[in-house]
């Protein structure tokens, strides 16, 4: 392995260790004001009248008549309101309370009364007439296919809401002092919460400053959500006489009014002749809720992805997101890909087990290689290294020796072993990063011969600071301690683009590895100096049609092979992981210790996807709403997974690095329904997989005998 | 009735005269301003504001203020200053245990606990010993894995 994979001490680790670093919820509150947010208490109607109790000296109310800009929230379009007067989902916020006592504002809230006119909502996916995004993509020839084909194999897949459960939740202070409006908090994109707050606040771009406060956990729940509540809180600054005013939420408030991943519904028919898949035609529909958010560019990848790791030559997909009055879904690591990559997954072990032959075998049989079309007629342009990666996990987990051995078991406890082959695509989807992102990063050596990074760039906990610093320290031949990087302020970074779609490495570290290199080639000792480098896109690249969805739509791919095995309870439907083997290629890790980190975090995200982690909906309301009855992974639920990393060097990234952070989410949902199935000995598509969900087919299975 | 609820935070004697009713969790944030003692859920679900009262880790959103009458609490910003926090933070450091690090001021007095119940603890204790302590970064593998490599490097410390 290159050697900047060698791990080092986290930059940030003591302040971490010793709780000394300062959280947007740890900064002292004596001299703020606390803001809560008045909900809306139904799904769809509009807001009449709003009854505030009176309020006491120092408490103040706002809404959406004291916004100075627009009343939108600027993300990718601009229908999510910063305060609604038109009410789309139980949570909606309507307006604020602020004053000086977080209690006396809450109980003030529980007095304020809402009437409303009642309008119908609409809660399933599937039956809304209002589509906010439609996408088609067609390759080959799909109806010849089916026309010659032996069989055609049909398969419908469905999977939930999942809520981030960062381990710190949504916060924002803001406040408004000589013309400038300050806002900081728990973010990932700083430049996505500024651009929010210029329309909002009608102030100019120099007058609005964002800054990152050390941020615990974001997994995408950070990426579109801040935007909405800076902009809440920076109107409430703007009446507050130059205090500070802060929102941190609850956990209840943040499960029940912010971002989840999207569920989905996938309707697949596979062709297969000869025993190969010759064509497919999928319908993809991932349930937006109330606004559109990250929409777009998570169904865009739902869409693009749908065909998996396969290299099917004929293909039909459509993807759509209905707008449900529900909380809106966003961006959620791996954006898409969880749900559909779960779905393909499935639907190649059910077309193997239709024509009875083994399922690993089956899929390896079929993927894609370098040279292939993609399913939007782009190119795989590097080596593939799936057929290594898998033969890697089938080994160390004896997969194909226990998968026989685990069919047809009778007694209590069953075991089961699955399998399961998935990609990223590196990268905003398609032009982005040239055409909206267009990204600028900053090099600054001081006088003392320190360097200092310049991005806007955020380190959530994925461990950017020190992954950064790392390629900046290698590339100039300086140590580490003597390179700077600071939590971005948009008043000192230029605009890098979002902290997002596993570009930060890939990216901006490449940004940063040219321009350490100018750096070196320019030094003068004792001067200070500023390097600015501009993104240039890769120019292998075929540029992206995004309304025909042809081209490439990503650079490049990570890719991962995953091995899970299970142990069914069958008496109680317990569904217990025994162990977890995972190759992944994501490039050269730029810190191995830290990659291992990413991956297994990942996973382990996934895994709960699939069997833990249930969130329904029942007339809008979100039931699952506290962490006693969302449950996540805990330390004793999973076993010690083993991790490989395979490097294939992705030359236009810093050192052959590409994208990490997101993948590892997508490969664990369908390697453990595998296993359940492979105990089981059924066909299963749907997750969350419960225990519940084991009785009910043990049950079936003893009414069919 | 006590009017006056004496305890010991940290190695200093505190005389509180506050609500017996109020949280232990808010008291240390906001009266004491240590938030090294984190909130991520006021419910005692997930761990982040776990305090060590008496030898034992407790979660200080659970704790009411007159219950804590005579007892001895360590916060992280006490055991920061000792030498099993620097070897406990240094076996953290070595893998890359810590990501958002939100969990961790809990995680890292957890662990403390398990090590001080049982010095040489098996893969199974550790992961039982953090059970209490959510994290959702992680995956724990690499927290496991710190525990388990300071009850090796500790020697004699616990
Ligand atoms: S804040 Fe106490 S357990 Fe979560
Ligand atoms: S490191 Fe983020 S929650 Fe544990």
């Amino acid at each position: 392995m290159n050697n900047i994979s060698s791990s080092i001490p986290k930059i940030d680790h003591l302040e971490k260790a010793n709780g000394s670093a300062i959280y947007v919820c740890d900064y002292d509150t004596d001299d703020m004001l606390h803001g809560r947010l008045l909900r809306s208490s139904i799904a769809k109607g509009i807001v009449r009248n709003v009854r505030i109790p009176e309020l006491p000296d120092g408490y103040f109310y706002v809404d959406s008549t004291d916004i100075p800009g627009k009343n939108q929230v600027h993300m990718i379009q601009d229908d999510t309101p910063v305060f609604t007067n038109d009410v789309q989902f139980i949570g909606e916020p309507i307006g604020m309370l602020v004053g000086p006592d977080l209690k006396k504002v809450g109980s003030l809230l529980s007095e304020t009364q809402v009437e409303y006119e009642n309008l119908a909502p609409v809660f399933d996916a599937r039956g809304s007439e209002d589509i906010f995004f439609d996408f088609n993509i067609e390759k080959g020839d799909v109806e010849a296919a089916f026309a010659h084909a032996d069989r055609i194999i049909e398969g419908s897949f469905e999977t939930g809401l999942q809520e981030h459960i960062y381990l710190e939740t949504n916060g924002m202070i803001g406040k408004f002092q000589d013309g400038k409006m300050i806002i900081h908090g728990s973010l990932q994109c700083p430049y996505y919460v500024h651009g929010a707050l210029v329309d909002a606040t009608a102030l100019t771009h120099e007058n609005v400053i964002v800054k990152q406060d050390v941020t615990g956990g974001g997994f995408g729940g950070k990426e579109d959500f801040p935007s909405a509540l800076a902009c809440q809180v920076a109107i409430a600054a703007f009446k507050a006489d130059g205090k500070s005013v802060r929102v941190v939420f609850e956990r209840e408030e943040d499960i029940i009014a912010t971002s989840k991943r999207h569920p989905s519904y996938c309707d697949y028919k596979l062709s297969v002749k000869d025993g190969k898949v010759t064509g497919m035609v999928s319908d993809i529909i991932v349930d937006a809720g109330a606004y559109t958010t990250m929409s777009m560019v998570v169904l865009q990848r739902a869409t693009i992805g749908s065909s998996g790791v396969y290299n099917i030559e004929n293909i039909k997909v459509r993807g759509r997101a209905p707008k449900t009055n529900t909380v809106p879904n966003g961006a959620f690591r791996g954006f898409g890909g969880p749900q559909v990559f779960f779905a393909i997954e499935m639907m190649m072990t059910h077309v193997a087990k239709e024509l009875g032959v083994d399922s690993a075998e089956f899929k390896l049989k079929h993927i894609v290689q370098q040279g292939d079309l993609t399913s939007t007629s782009g190119k795989y342009h590097f080596p593939v290294p799936l057929k290594q990666m898998a033969a890697k996990v089938l080994k160390e987990s004896d997969y194909f020796k226990k998968q026989k051995q685990y069919k047809n078991q009778t007694g209590r406890y069953r075991k089961g072993i699955g399998f399961s082959l998935v990609f990223h695509g590196a990268g905003f989807t398609g032009n982005g990063e040239r055409d909206i992102i267009k990204a600028v990063a900053h090099l600054k050596k001081l006088k003392d011969g320190r360097v200092e990074i310049l991005t806007a760039n955020t380190d959530m906990g994925q461990g950017l600071a020190t992954t950064f610093t790392k390629i900046v320290s290698k590339t100039l031949d300086l140590p580490p301690e003597k390179i700077i990087f600071s939590l971005p302020d948009t008043s000192r970074v230029p605009n890098s683009g979002p902290t997002v779609a596993s570009r930060s490495i890939m990216v901006v570290g490449e940004l940063l590895r040219r321009a350490a290199i100018r750096l070196k080639d320019e030094w003068i000792e004792g001067e200070e100096q500023l390097i600015e480098q501009r993104y240039e896109h890769p120019s292998f690249m075929i540029a992206f049609d995004a309304v025909n969805f042809k081209g490439d739509a990503y650079p490049t791919y990570s890719w991962q092979a995953t091995v899970v095995e299970t142990t069914i309870d069958t008496l109680t439907g317990g569904i217990s992981i025994d162990n977890v083997w995972g190759s992944f290629d994501v490039g050269t890790p730029i810190d191995e210790s830290i990659v291992i980190g990413q991956m297994e975090g990942g996973i382990i995200q996934s895994l709960g996807y699939a069997i833990m982690e249930k969130c329904t909906i029942y007339n809008g309301a979100i039931n699952n709403k506290k962490l006693c009855d969302y449950i996540i992974p805990t330390a004793p639920d999973f076993p010690n997974m083993n991790v490989y990393l395979y490097v294939d060097e992705y030359p236009e990234g810093p050192f052959g690095a590409k994208g990490a952070g997101e993948m590892s989410h997508v490969g664990g949902a369908p390697a453990v329904l595998d296993a359940i199935q492979n105990a089981l000995g059924t066909k299963l598509s749907k997750i969350p997989f419960m225990p519940e969900d084991v009785l009910d087919i043990l049950r079936e299975e003893k009414l069919d005998d | 009735m006590i009017d006056i609820i004496k305890f010991n935070l940290n190695d200093k004697e505190i005389s509180y005269t506050g609500s017996a009713s109020a949280r232990l969790l808010d008291f240390l944030r906001d009266e004491k301003k240590m938030t090294g003692t984190k909130c991520g859920c006021k419910e005692g679900e997930c761990g982040a504001c776990c305090v060590i009262i008496d030898g034992k880790t407790v979660n200080s959103c659970l704790v009411a203020m007159g219950s804590i009458h005579g007892a001895s609490i360590i916060t992280i910003e006490g055991y920061s200053k000792t030498e099993r926090f620097e070897t406990l933070s240094k076996a953290f450091e070595s893998v890359s245990a810590i990501q958002c690090g939100f969990c961790m001021p809990g995680m890292l007095l957890s662990s403390e606990c398990i090590l001080d119940g049982n010095p040489k603890p098996s893969e199974t204790i550790v992961r039982e010993g953090l059970s209490g302590n959510l994290c959702r970064c992680t995956g724990y593998n690499s927290i496991v894995k710190a525990v388990l490599k300071a009850s090796e490097k500790g020697g004699g410390l616990w």
